[in-house]
C-alpha cells in the first residue's frame, strides 16, 4: 500500500513537471512537489488513471530523479521509531544518491498517524526525523547538510481513518533543499 | 469583550478592557431591599460530585425590565443567564409560559405564592437602568419556598458589555445556589480549523465559555497547537509553525503582540503558564529527545528540569505552583508521572491499562484530568494527583485535550468522531455526567478555558 502511494505521488509529480520549462528555479519546483503530494493524497484515482501516459524520464540527480527514483520517504509502524528492512533498503539508496549528489542540503521531517496525542505526536516525529538522520550520518553524510523538523499529525497524507491511511501517515520524508 | 475584538482585522491596541471591578458595584441595590432580613448565605444545592444524579434544580428568569431602548439586552441578559444555568446541568429554567406573577417592579417584593405554584425553587429578577448615568443592570436573587431574597446586586458598564454582566450575574446565582463559584464569566481559546484534513487551515480562535463572540487572532499562514491561557486570561501561550518549525510564542490579546517564548534552538512545543504567571513551562526537543524546560518571562533565565532519554512533555503546573504533571515514555510508554516544579526525581502516577497522555492539573488542586489511549480508543478521565481514584468521563474514536473550567467542575475537551467529520469541542461535568457540545464556528480544537475573567 505505501509503495503504491508513493508511486503515484511520484508519477503525478512527473505529469506534472513534463508540463513545465525545464529551466525552472527550484523553489518552483518544491512548490509544484508539495502540490502534486498534497492534490495525490485526495486524487489517488484520477492520478491512477492517468499513469499510464505519464513519461517515467528524470534528469538523473534532479530532485526529480530523487523522488521517482529513489523515493522520498519510509515507513513506521505505530508509535515506534525502529527503521524496518524496507526502510533501511530505501534509505541505503537515498544516501547512495544523496552523496553521489552532494550539493543538495535537505530536511528530514519526521511525521506520525493520528491515533495519537498532539504534543508527543511532535515528539515522536521528532524521534523519526532523527532516527533517519543518525542512520545517514552513519553512512557518511554530512552533519551539516541535514536538518530535522517534526509535523507531528498535523500533515496528513493521506486522510481515511483506518490503518491503511494512518501507515501511510508514519513517515520521514527527505525534502530536498538548496544545491551548496 | 464585544467592543475589543469585535475588530478583526484591527492591529491597532484596542480600548482597555472592561474589568470586573469596574463592573462591580454595590450601593442601591442594597438601600431598597434593606426592609428585607437577607437569608443567610448557604447552598440550598448540595453537590457531591462523585455520588448519585443531581436533580437539576427549577429556576425562573423572567426578561429582565428595562426601557424601549434596552429591551433586547434586557431580554438577551436573562435568556444568556438562563442558558449559563442549563448548561451547568444544575439547574433547570421554567418555561416562562408558565409564569403567573409578571415581574413589573424589581423592588417591590414577587408574590412568592405564584412562584411556588409553577414549582421554582429560586426566582431571578432583574432590570436594565439607565438611572445611574449610563447602562446599569440590577438584580436579585429570590428563594421561592422561604419567601427569601437572597442577593441583589448592580452592575455598571457598556450597552454593548450586557453578555458579559449576564454571565457574572449567572456565577451569583450559581455561586449561591450551589455553595461553589461559578465559570460563567470566562472565555475559551481554540484551534479554528478549516480546509480539507491534508491542507487543514489553523487559527488561533477566542470565544465567551458558551461560544459567543468568536474572534481569530492568527491568520492561518502558520498551523497553530495547543493554546494555553495565563493567569491573568490576558495572554496566550501557544505553538507556532512560525518559519516551517514549531516554536512557543506568546500573544497578549488585547494588542496581538506575539513574541517567541526563550531563545532556544530547534523545535520548542507543549507550553503552559506558572499559576503566578512568571515562567512558562514546556518541551524543547533535543535529537531523540523532549525535555521540560521552564523560561522566567522577565528575567529570560531557563532552568532545565528533565533530562532523560526519552520524551518528556506536556507538563502542566500545581495551583500551588509547588509541582508539575507531565507524560514521559521514559518507561516505555506514555505515563504520567509528577515532580517537583525545580524538577528533579519524578513518581510515575498513572498504572491502569493503556497509555496516558496529556495531563492538565485542576485549579482546585485536587484531581488531574488527562487523555488515555487503550484498545484503539481515546477516552477523558480524572485521577487524584497521588494517582488514585481513577475515573473515565467519557470515551469514543477519540477524545483529546482536557482543559478545566475556572471552578474546576467541568471540563472542556475536543472530539474526534472518525469519518469525514472533523473535531469539535465538548464539555463533561467531573462527574462524568452533563456532556454537551460547545458550538463554534468551523472545527475547532486544542481548547483552553480561561480562569474568571479579571
Amino acid at each position: 500500500m505505501s509503495r503504491t502511494m508513493s508511486r503515484t505521488m511520484s508519477r503525478t509529480m512527473s505529469r506534472t513537471m513534463s508540463r513545465t520549462k525545464t529551466n525552472f528555479r527550484f523553489a518552483g519546483f518544491a512548490a509544484a512537489l508539495i502540490a502534486a503530494l498534497a492534490v495525490s493524497a485526495c486524487a489517488n484515482k484520477q492520478a491512477e488513471d492517468s499513469m499510464a501516459s505519464v513519461p517515467g524520464a528524470a534528469v538523473p540527480g534532479s530532485a526529480q530523479d530523487f523522488v521517482v527514483n529513489v523515493g522520498d520517504r519510509v515507513f513506521f509502524e505505530t508509535d515506534s521509531t525502529e527503521l524496518t528492512p524496507t526502510a533501511r533498503a530505501t534509505l541505503d539508496k537515498q544516501a547512495q544518491w544523496l552523496k553521489q549528489y552532494n550539493r543538495y542540503a535537505f530536511t528530514v521531517e519526521g511525521h506520525a498517524d493520528e491515533r495519537g496525542t498532539r504534543e508527543y505526536n511532535i515528539a515522536l516525529g521528532a524521534r523519526r526525523a532523527q532516527t533517519v538522520r543518525e542512520y545517514f550520518t552513519a553512512r557518511g553524510i554530512q552533519a551539516t547538510r541535514m536538518k530535522t523538523v517534526s509535523y507531528g499529525k498535523e500533515r496528513p497524507v493521506a486522510v481515511c481513518d483506518n490503518i491503511s491511511c494512518w501507515s501511510q501517515n508514519r513517515r520521514a520524508v527527505i525534502v530536498l533543499g538548496v544545491t551548496s | 469583550m464585544n467592543e475589543v475584538f469585535g475588530r478583526r482585522s484591527s492591529l491597532q491596541r484596542p480600548p482597555l478592557d472592561m474589568t470586573r471591578r469596574a463592573l462591580l458595584q454595590s450601593g442601591g441595590a442594597a438601600a431598597v431591599l434593606a426592609s428585607f432580613a437577607q437569608s443567610p448565605a448557604r447552598a440550598v444545592l448540595q453537590i457531591d460530585v462523585t455520588q448519585g444524579n443531581i436533580k437539576p434544580l427549577p429556576i425562573a428568569i423572567p426578561d429582565f425590565l428595562g426601557g424601549a431602548a434596552d429591551a433586547e439586552s434586557a431580554r438577551g441578559i436573562s435568556q444568556v443567564i438562563a442558558a449559563d444555568l442549563q448548561r451547568s446541568g444544575l439547574f433547570i429554567p421554567i418555561d416562562p409560559a408558565a409564569y403567573i406573577e409578571k415581574i413589573a417592579d424589581i423592588n417591590a417584593v414577587p408574590r412568592f405564592a405564584d412562584w411556588r405554584a409553577i414549582n421554582a425553587s429560586a426566582l431571578v429578577t432583574g432590570r436594565v437602568t439607565r438611572e445611574r448615568g449610563g447602562f446599569g443592570v440590577d438584580f436579585r436573587l429570590w428563594d421561592v419556598p422561604a419567601s427569601g431574597h437572597i442577593i441583589g446586586r448592580s452592575y455598571d458598564g457598556q450597552p454593548q458589555n450586557w453578555r458579559r454582566i449576564a454571565h457574572i450575574v449567572a456565577d451569583q446565582v450559581y455561586e449561591k445556589m450551589t455553595g461553589e463559584k461559578g465559570y460563567f464569566d470566562s472565555r475559551v481559546a481554540f484551534v479554528d480549523e478549516s480546509g480539507p484534513k491534508d491542507r487543514r487551515i489553523k487559527r488561533l480562535a477566542i470565544m465567551d465559555q458558551d461560544g459567543a463572540g468568536v474572534n481569530y487572532l492568527t491568520r492561518g499562514d502558520e498551523s497553530v497547537l495547543t493554546p494555553r491561557f495565563s493567569p491573568s486570561a490576558r495572554e496566550i501561550v501557544y505553538t507556532s509553525y512560525i518559519q516551517q518549525s514549531p516554536r512557543v510564542m506568546l500573544m497578549n490579546i488585547e494588542t496581538r503582540q506575539r513574541e517567541a517564548v526563550g531563545n532556544f534552538p530547534g523545535m520548542t512545543f507543549a507550553p503552559r503558564f506558572s499559576p503566578d504567571g512568571d515562567r512558562v513551562v514546556m518541551s524543547w526537543q533535543e535529537g531523540a529527545n523532549s525535555h521540560i524546560f521552564a523560561v522566567d518571562l522577565r528575567s529570560k533565565s531557563v532552568a532545565q528540569l528533565t533530562n532523560t532519554p526519552a520524551i518528556d512533555t506536556a507538563p502542566s503546573y500545581s495551583p500551588d505552583g509547588t509541582r508539575i504533571c507531565f507524560e514521559s515514555d521514559r518507561g516505555g510508554t506514555q505515563q504520567i508521572y509528577v515532580m517537583s516544579a525545580s524538577g528533579g526525581q519524578a513518581q510515575r502516577i498513572s498504572y491502569g491499562d493503556g497509555r496516558y497522555a496529556t495531563p492538565v492539573w485542576s485549579p482546585r488542586g485536587d484531581n488531574i484530568a488527562f487523555t488515555k489511549i487503550g484498545a484503539g480508543k481515546f477516552a477523558i478521565g480524572i485521577m487524584r494527583p497521588d494517582g488514585s481514584g481513577e475515573r473515565i468521563l467519557t470515551e469514543g474514536f477519540h477524545n483529546e485535550g482536557p482543559t478545566f473550567s475556572p471552578n474546576g467542575r467541568v471540563i472542556m475537551f475536543f472530539r474526534e468522531m472518525g469519518g469525514s467529520d472533523g473535531p469539535a469541542l465538548f464539555t463533561v461535568d467531573i462527574t462524568g455526567r452533563n456532556e454537551q457540545r460547545v458550538p463554534t464556528p468551523g472545527l475547532a480544537s486544542d481548547p483552553t478555558w480561561s480562569p474568571l475573567r479579571p
